[in-house]
């Protein structure tokens, strides 16, 4: 059984990636517009929620949430995170040019290994199949996992 | 994701063995939640196909009625009270980036053992550099 990549699953994993930083993003927004939330003022979190930045970056997480859910039934842990990790980049890219937050050299390097570290699975195959239990019950060894689903 | 500007200011820091040894419960408790979640969600199988079979509703019932699932929520749920714990005490600039990667890359270790993925050459690169780069990126 192939397991390939669809438009409509990298349509997930774009979700993922987006939902997170634009959510995260948001939420960060609505915050500086609450204030700081202390163990004195908690009542503010009360407040908080009545923020529109700040429901529409739960939302927004929630829908992370769902698509993250959705995209491990199909593919293996270790490819939806590294794929999905560009989203820490849509994130340091929307502190630059929405918050105006500085992005230091550091950060430039730490975007342009992340975009390695993607493109490295981007290619690969998305879900390892194991073969399946043998008639007398007994398990395949786990090396015998096969990467199948090579992504187009 | 937790953004650094989302977290308490603090200026009273942790000797090196507590600082550490919060750092590694964020990330052991992270790592646990992903791997137990992704554990799940194998067992469930495709909720593409369990949402044709049995609609939306019977999707989230198979998630939310799945143990294996709320153990690793609960677990997430840990590791972000921990990360909260965590930058009351440890400067921020140095709990968040290196949670953040020692999740990454325990994440491929737990992945390999536990659920026996594949984790081939490239996703071991993939894996450094994200956990380079993350820790670059928060710091």
């Amino acid at each position: 059984m192939k397991h390939t990549l669809t438009p409509q699953r990298y349509l997930i994993l774009l979700a993922v990636m987006l939902t997170a930083s634009v959510g995260d993003t948001l939420l960060s927004h609505g915050m500086t517009q609450v204030g700081p939330v202390t163990l004195a003022h908690l009542g503010m979190l009360l407040v908080a929620l009545r923020n529109p930045w700040i429901i529409t970056g739960i939302l927004c997480l929630l829908g992370f949430f769902a698509s993250y859910l959705t995209a491990l039934s199909w593919a293996d842990l270790t490819f939806v995170l590294p794929s999905t990790a560009f989203g820490y980049v849509v994130v340091a890219l929307l502190s630059k040019f929405w918050l105006h937050e500085t992005i230091t050299l550091y950060r430039w390097v730490g975007i342009l290994l992340i975009v390695c570290g993607v493109g490295f699975v981007a290619n690969g195959p998305s879900l390892t199949e194991h073969k399946p239990q043998h008639a007398s019950g007994e398990a395949a060894p786990a090396d015998e996992g096969v990467v199948t689903g090579r992504a187009q | 994701m937790i953004l650094a500007s989302q977290m308490p200011a603090v200026h009273i820091y942790a000797g090196p063995i507590e600082t550490w040894a919060t750092i590694l419960t964020v990330a052991a408790t992270a790592v646990a939640g992903d791997v137990l979640t992704a554990g799940a969600m194998r067992r469930i199988g495709d909720l593409d196909l369990v949402r044709a079979k049995s609609g939306l509703g019977g999707a989230v019932r198979a998630v939310t009625s799945s143990p294996m699932f709320l153990l690793g929520v609960l677990c997430m749920a840990v590791s972000f009270f921990s990360l909260l714990f965590t930058v009351s005490n440890v400067a921020v600039s140095l709990a968040a980036p290196a949670s953040a990667s020692l999740t990454f890359l325990g994440n491929a270790f737990a992945a390999k053992i536990f659920l026996k993925e594949n984790v081939d050459r490239r996703r071991w690169l993939a894996a450094l550099f994200v956990f380079a780069g993350v820790f670059l990126l928060a710091k």
